[in-house]
């Protein structure tokens, strides 16, 4: 039997459309919540049906492999029906527009819509358009909250606490919803952010909402608790920001000689997917201070969490998993 | 000879530095006499607590006839102009096909003349095709009745061009404008380059981007001697650009849009399509900047750069949806609420940037009270608030970021060439149509 406790009055949404909205007790009830069902599933429980009968589509106008399997998993294992859904076999190449898309979705029973998409907003504007609940999957640069939310949930679990941590992304902020959505849970909790990466990827305007801003590696690394790599998404860069891969390669990758520096308890978080020999080498990927693997289990937790936190039906499930006061609401049509 | 009089209304001309209360006498189309009496032949119309300017002139609006027929019309555009107070305005040449021959001007001073709404003046193509490679056949523009020259919609971006046709227009005395903005640094953008753009992820378009050009253009004007009018300015550099370049004596001049001394680029948190526009919409610093240049004279001209695009294309994601808003039916009331109200402006010098100015830039005999010009007049109640209803406007989109807004100030009577062409009848909420008195 699994006991979720009873819901805090604290969650009133009905959407996960970014970290910057939540407040520290948000993200905290979140990760406390991810933490009982991963405990759960490391049980061995791989059935907690708190969404039976409800519906969950991926929605998902980019490529995604491990977010989007990560929904899904999380929605099957919480009993919901879960669909896939992608632009290439959808009628927006017949001109239809993503709302319109959406709304024949919802007008079909749908509960949830998990949206990945390459323009920022695009979460929101769904949100204001549907009754049912939107779960951003990854808007643009913009924010993509559950990558945010299960690399801290590693962070916390490895060391109990984010207050007084010092956690440097490095890599290519610019581009980077992953970046962002780390920047306001990271900060909420109290850690102190840096980002590191080439000049023409890192603002110093991001000094105007207290994030410290490096552009070298080697300067910042023995004073960091927690390292997430970022990918270089090439594929949202318009102009190259800086000459060559190569040349990255040897300011930002983390390899063995940069772990020598470190704090021996480092932490090494990557979001994935990762470019080996670019953001980080094999033997620091694969070594006993990477966390990369954990943040793929962790990521099923923490999207079951918010899935039952948004489209839970209160009083439903199992016995001790009263969602009363905390529910959601949008158990549509 | 019918005859019309004013009565009782502050006339405020800065054409003839008027600000007086007074009679003023509109007879066979053309401004009659001041002081005037009315007698039995005459209408009158009572203007006592309003103000009686010459008609509004916005030389900045999109009517997107022909070739984008759903977002407006030539009809339905300049009827959105005379509920705005407009009883003239500029139309750009980004039109499918563009203005670049004497039948598309034809075309649409027919079209003009058919709505019989305001007056519309055709700003044509300075390229062929508006393509930015070849001058377009300018004598034939003018000789159809152009009286400016931009690729609006697009920046001159060859430097070349730009100097010939400042060169070519010369002998015109035409004035050549340009959408300043380097292409290459604001591709993809969607908003204002800074803080809030960092946050959002959105692509940005930096200041830089029409600083730049605004002072390439600046220089080659000066080189050739050339008339300049720099389009929308938006940024506090670009400003500066003008007035250091003013006071050098070089033939530039240069008109601001309401929403770029009115919105910040923070709008954009909401993600709602009706905040992109180009220029984007910037930072505080920036709206001070276009504030402080209308204050010093600077900026010359207001202009809405009235932009509809129908629903359906800007209720997409933010990349794909189409930038600009409608403004001609806010931009009164935005001049007032924003900058009168405020006390940035005083009414003379508000009302010159809508009227005796622009005309000047475009070299129009209008914008003027003088005894014998075209009786074009617009009356405004300065006091009466109003709160922007889309479903209201005469304008066929609906494109707006102020829609709810509470303004104050607006047109009641609009009056083309001797004949009342709008009158607001009764209170809000009344339907489309009942306002037309003719």
């Amino acid at each position: 039997m699994v006991d979720i406790g009873p819901p805090p009055e604290c969650w009133t949404r009905r959407h996960l459309l970014g970290l910057e909205e939540l407040s520290a007790e948000e993200i905290t009830l979140i990760l406390d919540k991810a933490m009982v069902f991963k405990e759960a599933m490391t049980a061995g429980r791989k059935k907690i049906p708190l969404l039976t009968g409800k519906t969950c589509v991926n929605l998902f106008f980019e490529n995604s492999t491990r977010t989007r399997t990560s929904f899904t998993l999380a929605a099957r294992r919480l009993g919901a029906d879960t669909l896939d859904f992608s632009a290439s076999t959808s009628s927006l190449s017949k001109g239809e527009t993503f709302i319109d898309t959406a709304k024949n979705l919802e007008a079909m029973g749908v509960d949830v819509v998990v949206v990945r998409h390459r323009t920022p907003g695009t979460p929101q504007l769904l949100a204001q358009n549907l009754r049912c609940s939107v779960i951003n999957a990854g808007d643009g640069p913009h924010e993509h909250p559950t990558q945010g939310l299960l690399d801290i949930m590693t962070i916390r679990e490895r060391r109990g606490s984010l207050k007084g941590l010092t956690v440097a992304l490095v890599g290519d902020i610019a581009h980077s919803r992953t970046a962002r959505s780390n920047i306001w849970g990271l900060k909420k909790l109290g850690a102190h952010v840096i980002v590191c990466g080439p000049s023409t990827l890192v603002s110093p305007r991001w000094a105007e909402i207290d994030v410290e801003y490096s552009y070298s590696l080697d300067d910042i690394l023995p004073r960091v608790d927690v390292l997430n790599l970022l990918r270089i998404q090439f594929e949202r860069q318009f102009s190259r920001p800086f000459p060559s891969v190569r040349e990255y390669a040897h300011l930002y990758t983390m390899d063995a000689q940069r772990l020598a520096k470190t704090k021996d308890d480092i932490l090494i978080l990557a979001p994935g997917p990762i470019n080996r020999g670019v953001e980080v080498t094999p033997e620091v990927a694969d070594g006993s201070h990477s966390a990369i693997l954990e943040q793929v289990t962790n990521g099923v937790a923490v999207r079951m969490a918010v899935l039952w936190l948004v489209a839970g039906e209160r009083g439903k499930g199992e016995g001790g998993c009263v969602a009363a006061g905390l529910a959601p609401r949008c158990s549509s049509i | 000879m019918s005859t019309l009089i004013i009565k009782n209304g502050r006339v405020i001309d800065s054409s003839q530095q008027m600000d007086r209360v007074t009679n003023l006498l509109i007879a066979d189309g053309r401004i009659a006499a001041y002081d005037a009496e009315p007698d039995d032949e005459c209408t009158t119309i009572d203007a006592a607590g309003k103000i009686v300017s010459p008609g509004l002139i916005d030389m900045h609006v999109h009517l997107r006839e022909p070739g984008s027929e759903e977002d407006e019309t030539i009809a339905t555009g300049t009827a959105a102009a005379l509920a705005g107070g407009f009883t003239s305005i500029a139309c750009m040449p980004n039109t499918d096909p563009p203005i670049d021959s004497q039948s598309i001007v034809e075309f649409i001073r027919g079209q003009a003349a058919k709505a019989d709404n305001c007056n519309v003046f055709v700003v044509a193509c300075v390229s062929k095709n508006r393509e930015g490679k070849e001058l377009a056949e300018i004598g034939q523009l003018v000789e159809a009745g152009a009286v400016a020259f931009t690729d609006d919609g697009s920046p001159i971006n060859s430097p070349e061009l730009m100097r010939r046709a400042f060169e070519y227009c010369l002998m015109f005395d035409k004035p050549v404008l340009n959408h300043s903005e380097i292409r290459e640094l604001t591709e993809h953008g969607v908003m204002h380059e800074g803080l809030t753009s960092l946050i959002l992820g959105l692509a940005g378009m930096p200041t830089a981007a029409e600083d730049v050009m605004a002072s390439r253009d600046i220089a080659l004007a000066e080189a050739t001697g050339g008339r300049f009018h720099l389009m929308h300015v938006s940024t506090g550099g670009s400003v500066d650009a003008v007035r250091r370049a003013k006071r050098r004596g070089v033939r530039v001049t240069t008109e601001v849009c309401p929403h770029h001394f009115t919105l910040t680029d923070e709008c954009l948190r909401s993600f709602d399509s009706n905040f992109k526009m180009n220029p984007p919409l910037r930072g505080k610093g920036h709206v001070q900047g276009c504030i402080d240049g209308l204050i010093d004279g600077t900026i010359d001209a207001i202009v809405s750069d009235h932009a509809p695009h129908a629903k359906e294309k800007k209720m997409q994601e933010l990349d794909r949806a189409p930038f600009g808003i409608v403004g001609l039916e806010t931009s009164l009331g935005l001049v007032v609420t924003r900058l009168i109200e405020p006390g940035h402006l005083d009414w003379p010098a508000a009302l010159a940037r809508m009227t005796c100015n622009p005309a000047q830039i475009l070299n129009l005999d209008k914008g003027t009270l003088r005894i014998g010009a075209d009786a074009d007049v617009t009356i405004i109640d300065p006091k009466v608030r109003w709160t922007v209803d889309p479903a209201e406007f005469r304008s066929k989109s609906t494109n707006t970021p102020f829609a709810g807004w509470e303004l104050t100030g607006r047109a009641e009577v609009v009056i083309v060439g001797g004949r009342v062409k709008f009158e607001r009848k009764g209170e809000e909420g009344r339907g489309k149509g009942e306002d037309y008195c003719e």
